[in-house]
């Protein structure tokens, strides 16, 4: 397996504890004042230009925020957040709303070539890229710019950031946005609603296959910032998206929060497959800094025999809390969960999913497989529940955590609730660590006792990375090796 | 959101109002006073469990537990004079009448010496209600049972009686010991019996537990059965809860385990409308062999809740779980076992199962298997299936002849007969085997 190799390389080629998208973009920037109360929403808002009913929609969701408590049934510990002490909106300074790539501030573009992403449509034609991928790029609060938006509407596709979607089409966001993720739904997702920045919306129209991969790479850079972007994606009837995201940050001494909401809507024989590579700075080996990753993705499949897939593969943040879920309401819809979350070091890890049987003959899979090393903690949570009338539901899940080190946790939790006779579910979890026997095999075949654990851990997550489109893939199995680096021995 | 005090229920409130009084006349020297009052202190910050405390999460006793009810009195004298005579009140509903055992019986919750007969080398009963008194042999009192729970904390609040039991060091009980939980009276009432068995160095014995009461009577029992372990000894310990039909049943097995001891526990539920079942166990020792299962047969409206906290505290444990739940009507049953592996307890070894069989389509099953693991050196797993029968399976069966109900009981039994499997005496096993028969040729005929 030339992967297999290309981790090994990559792993003895970097030195413990580097994160290699640590860097720094030095830019003009136009913040908010830190500081969280209705003047800054309105503020969001304004620099947004916004339509009034949006604003109203924020200032609702602020004020029920200010009566809600932060959620403590996690396994994850951290100092209090001060809500205060968080610019809400920063920007880079643009004389105008860049109409092309070439009126993009070149530091960005820059800052977006270290990390791998083209920007630039003709030098993603001239790679060696088989496949194309549109991608939109959001930089701290705002989206600095989105390729391929000419192309793909030709198709039919709308994608372009959340903010122009409120001026392009306010219609489709206000008939959507909020009906998967209610603005209630939990603490964060309604911080989320009442100061959200930017993200993705994506349109799929009846009957349209997506030509092509459309991908979301965010990238926090500001100090003191933080991060709440929505997502929004709806796919019409027949219709079928791939969609990509990836996230990295600065490597720095304070913690930073990242707050996101998506939300997926899937009609009548529509698909979605949603893939994240997250790889947010995850502190250094003491605990220091790194992103606090307070996440809620929900997908909702409305249609008749419509499908959503979430692919996670977790390297990066402090703390991860994220559920990506599925609410199975169409019959004979599907959802599909796998996941990789890899900690090491200090990072704290609560993930998993939830699958709700409300359709009849809906069916669902998870497959997640926990890493952990170092000193971390890694938890899996996840609900499996079938309705009373989910007659004829089916899941099957398999949760397995290895265990790298003696100084680490693996947690699994999961939430089993059957309501209808009719329905199966299914539940195997185990816990193990790397089979000394596998390792000795390995050694003995003259691999090193890191490139044999690589080896037997790529091995382990194989089932999920199969899911991963191809280029994510490669980057994840590099991803996963990164990670685990300084564990062994 | 999960820390806010709800307010008091009219149960606890009569609780909490009958505190004062009960410690008064409750047997107890200094030091179980002062037990009973940190217990109740606990209960009374906590109140009764309601769906948002997280281990109680599917049976919400602020719900279920509508008034609190007055303690059971003990049985007096004559009455109980009159009991031994009449033999058809005591051996109606014995699931265990042809079992060759020394017997205990504690009725209401109080220790009945005349009905008891033990007669075996190295084995002292005595009344807990006099130990409380005295204080004598009741050391170990609190200290197996200890999580910080509501159910645990009333029954530490209010224990009325029950026995103390000793197993001497190497002893080879030549019987089972067999305890006899009966509640009498046509009047409802609360009744907390606690147990408390130490079972010596290399001593190996069979303890059986059965319960039972009027049908139509919504009585409350919460019982506690602490066992301590010792090193090499060898214990089994079957459990048959066949409470009344309107009875709410809590119970909690607390044990500690020394080092290479055997300890194998199953829990039965057939009747009562609500019962919850929690078992705390804790590795104090290497080389600890645990094996807890359950079974329960469920129809109507019941519900039961089995409940496992297994804390594998030294290395080299091994532990092995089995839960098996049939669900017919509307009755809901419950799963939450948790395994935990301390950092220090290498080479751990944990499976858990829990499987459930819904035969209606109002039938609820609710599971939650949990892994918490801090050592690296381990293989655990948890496995939870939930479904109707299968139906390939069943057609096999009748494509033979057999009638429905009948290919049905059979996959029944033989998916409870997993369960009772692990009992390793012939005679206690057959019992509760004719009891799973009963049971499914009742719901034949229906």
């Amino acid at each position: 397996m030339p992967a297999v190799k290309e981790t090994v390389e990559q792993v003895k080629a970097i030195d413990v504890d580097q994160y290699k998208y640590g860097f720094e973009t030095q830019l003009e920037v136009d913040k908010a004042p830190k500081g969280l109360n209705e003047d800054i929403v309105r503020l969001i808002s304004a620099k947004k230009k916004e339509p009034a009913w949006m604003l109203e929609w924020r200032l609702d969701a602020y004020r029920r925020w200010l009566t809600m408590r932060e959620p403590t049934w996690a396994r994850v510990e951290y100092p209090e957040i001060d809500f205060q002490d968080i610019h809400y909106y920063a920007a880079p300074k643009m004389n105008a709303a860049p109409k092309t790539i070439d009126d993009v501030d070149p530091a960005i573009l820059d800052t977006y070539k270290k990390l791998g992403i083209p920007l630039r449509e003709q030098e993603i034609l001239a790679g060696v890229q088989q496949s194309k991928v549109a991608v939109d790029a959001v930089f701290d609060s705002v989206s600095v710019a989105t390729t391929f938006k000419e192309e793909l509407k030709k198709a039919g596709v709308i994608f372009c950031s959340i903010s122009e979607a409120l001026h392009e089409y306010p219609e489709l966001v206000k008939k959507y946005i909020g009906t998967v993720v209610p603005v209630t739904d939990n603490y964060y997702a309604t911080l989320n609603s009442a100061v959200f920045t930017d993200g993705s919306f994506v349109y799929v129209p009846k009957g349209v296959r997506c030509p092509m991969e459309l991908s979301t790479y965010f990238r926090i850079n500001e100090k003191n910032t933080g991060q709440f972007e929505r997502t929004l994606i709806i796919v019409e009837e027949g219709a079928y998206v791939s969609y990509l995201e990836g996230c990295t940050a600065p490597q720095r001494d304070e913690n930073q929060l990242h707050a996101a909401v998506v939300e997926l809507i899937a009609l009548d024989d529509a698909e979605i497959k949603y893939s994240t590579v997250q790889n947010w700075y995850p502190g250094d080996k003491d605990g220091k800094g790194g992103i606090y990753n307070f996440v809620t993705k929900r997908g909702d499949c409305r249609g008749k025999n419509s499908k959503i897939s979430w692919t996670q593969v977790e390297t990066g943040s402090a703390i991860t809390w994220k559920y990506p879920s599925c609410i199975l309401r169409g019959e004979g819809s599907r959802g599909e969960f796998y996941s990789i979350a890899v900690s090491n070091g200090r990072q704290q890890v609560d993930s998993g999913t939830k699958m709700i049987h409300l359709g009849k003959n809906t069916t669902s899979r998870i497959i997640s497989k926990g890493i952990s090393a170092g000193h971390s903690q890694n938890t899996y949570r996840g609900l499996v529940s079938a309705h009373r009338r989910a007659t004829g539901a089916r899941n099957f899940t398999n949760c397995d955590s290895l265990l790298i080190g003696n100084n680490c946790g693996a947690h699994t939790v999961p939430y089993i609730e059957s309501k209808n006779g009719s329905s199966i579910f299914e539940h195997e979890a185990t816990t193990s660590k790397i089979s000394e026997d596998q390792l000795f095999y390995c050694m003995q075949r003259g691999l090193s006792a890191e490139e044999a654990t690589a080896l037997i851990v790529n091995g382990f997550v194989k089932d999920v990375l199969q899911q991963l489109p191809m280029e994510f893939a490669v980057e994840a199995q590099k991803l996963i090796s990164i990670s685990l680096e300084g564990s062994v021995g | 959101m999960s820390d806010v005090t709800p307010i008091r229920t009219p149960a606890e409130n009569a609780l909490i109002a009958a505190f004062p009084a009960a410690r008064k006349s409750l047997p107890g020297n200094a030091h179980v006073i002062a037990l009973r009052e940190a217990a109740f202190n606990r209960f009374e910050a906590k109140g009764l469990p309601h769906r948002r405390v997280e281990e109680w999460k599917y049976t919400d006793l602020r719900t279920a537990l509508r008034d609190a009810l007055p303690l059971a009195d003990a049985l007096n004298v004559a009455d109980a004079a009159a009991l031994a005579q009449s033999d058809s009140c005591l051996s109606s509903g014995d699931a265990f009448a042809e079992l060759d055992a020394h017997r205990v019986v504690i009725v209401n919750g109080h220790f009945v010496p005349s009905l008891s007969s033990v007669n075996a080398q190295g084995v002292t009963v005595n009344d807990l209600a006099e130990a409380l008194s005295t204080g004598a042999g009741i050391d170990a009192l609190g200290t197996m049972a200890k999580a910080d729970d509501s159910a645990l904390a009333l029954n530490a609040a209010f224990m009325q009686g029950g026995v103390v039991i000793d197993i001497a060091k190497g002893a080879s009980v030549d019987k089972p010991i067999y305890l006899r939980f009966i509640v009498m009276g046509q009047e409802a009432r609360a009744i907390y019996p606690r147990v408390l068995v130490t079972v010596g160095e290399g001593a190996a014995v069979t303890l059986i537990e059965a319960h039972q009461g009027g049908d139509g009577i919504a009585y409350q029992t919460n019982a506690v059965v602490e066992i301590k372990a010792g090193a090499k000894s060898h214990i089994q310990h079957i459990r048959l809860n066949a409470h009344g039909d309107a009875a709410i049943d809590l119970s909690s097995l607390g044990t500690d385990l020394g080092e290479a001891a055997e300890f194998k526990s199953m829990n039965f539920v057939m009747r009562p409308a609500l019962a919850r079942h929690q078992v705390f166990a804790r590795f104090s020792g290497e080389h600890i062999k645990l094996d807890v299962s359950g079974a329960a047969l469920l129809k109507g409206k019941q519900h039961a809740d089995s409940t496992l906290y297994v804390d594998h505290a030294m290395p080299h444990g091994e532990s092995r779980e089995l839960f098996k739940h049939v669900i017919d009507d509307e009755a809901v049953g419950v799963f939450q076992g948790k395994i935990v592996v301390q950092p220090i307890a290498q080479k751990t070894d944990g499976r858990m199962m829990s499987q459930a069989i819904l035969l209606s389509d109002d039938a609820t099953m609710y599971n939650k298997p949990e892994l918490e693991i801090f050592a690296d050196d381990v293989a655990c797993g948890h496995g939870a299936t939930c479904g109707a029968l299968d139906d390939d399976l069943l057609f096999y069966l009748r494509a033979r002849g057999l009638p429905k109900p009948e290919a049905e009981a059979l996959m029944l039994a033989a998916f409870i007969g997993e369960a009772l499997e692990k009992i390793e005496n012939d005679s206690v096993r057959e019992a509760l085997e004719a009891q799973t028969q009963a049971w499914l040729l009742a719901r034949a005929v229906k």
